[in-house]
């Protein structure tokens, strides 16, 4: 059943402030290989322009990804997550994440569309750090893809 | 910010350095690790199997996170991406084995842009297929 057009610019409270640890930094640049000083060592970063090391680009999609759960997994409007792929994914940056942010997210359903049975969603994810700036914004595209006919 | 290259030292056309990532089972448990993202898809083939894929799939996010090396490691600051996007087209398969999978990166600066900012088009190739569509940043150069 195609999804409830209603909810459509519906935002969602402000996610908790997530801190992003330097050994998660360091966790996530490792498991993609990424042997770039600038995630892991202080002083490196800091000869970049940082204050801190930074989080690789995609990073921020770990955070933004649990916030958007609020959409998800929202009762209301009854996304079929089993069936749910990533479609696609876009990133503005106003600067880097780096260790120490608090960050907190603030999820917005941007479009509802049906095509050929397919629910397409589009989320939108405003990061936020401490002192109210905005960090990024993440847009996340899924499709519940329509369950076979009974 | 600061980018290795630079602006004038720039053309419409130039390419950067290509780069292969290869990427195992063991890289997709790890990688799940990291980024929590723990669905079974990634490392459970019958899982994968069962919702209708050809074995277990890479994380598009991981994909994603390997592209745009080659766009951090030509510019050297990875705080220089101001934008980045990708449309996942095709899985990564991922068989299990020691060898895994392929993913093979190319990328062009596509345009010069205002502000010392340029739009570089990327190309990811898994097994002979694009599995990234309209893979695209845009980054801060000196």
């Amino acid at each position: 059943m195609a999804l409830d057009q209603s909810f459509v610019g519906r935002t969602y409270p402000p996610t908790a402030p997530y801190e992003v640890g330097r050994e998660k930094i360091r966790e996530f640049a490792a498991a993609v290989g990424d042997e770039n000083p600038a995630y892991t060592d202080r002083e490196a970063a800091r000869a970049l322009g940082h204050s801190d090391v930074i989080a690789p680009p995609t990073f921020a999609f770990t955070i933004t990804f649990k916030a958007a759960e609020q959409v998800t997994q929202d009762p209301q409007l009854g996304l079929d997550y089993s069936r749910v792929v990533h479609r696609e994914q876009r990133f503005a940056y106003v600067r880097p994440l780096r260790a120490g942010d608090r960050l907190s997210v603030t999820s917005t359903i941007e479009a509802i569309k049906s095509l050929a049975g397919n629910d397409i969603l589009d989320v939108r994810g405003d990061v936020h750090d401490e002192s109210g700036e905005l960090v990024v914004t993440a847009w996340t595209k899924l499709v519940a893809r329509a369950a076979e006919e009974a | 910010m600061a980018a290795k290259i630079s602006y004038a030292d720039v053309e419409a056309g130039t390419e950067l350095p290509a780069q292969s990532f290869p990427v195992t089972r063991a890289t997709l448990v790890r990688y799940a690790g990291a980024s929590g993202d723990f669905n079974p898809i990634h490392w459970n083939e019958k899982f994968a199997t069962e919702v209708g894929l050809p074995d277990v799939i890479a994380h598009g996010m991981f994909t994603m996170a390997e592209a745009v090396r080659v766009v951090t490691d030509w510019v050297g600051d990875p705080g220089a991406v101001v934008e980045y996007g990708v449309r996942f087209t095709k899985p990564v398969v991922v068989p299990n084995d020691d060898k895994g999978a392929l993913i093979e990166v190319s990328a062009k600066v596509a345009a010069k842009l205002d502000d010392n900012r340029v739009r570089v088009d990327l190309v990811a190739v898994s097994e002979g297929q694009k599995v990234l569509g309209m893979s695209r940043a845009v980054v801060q150069l000196a």
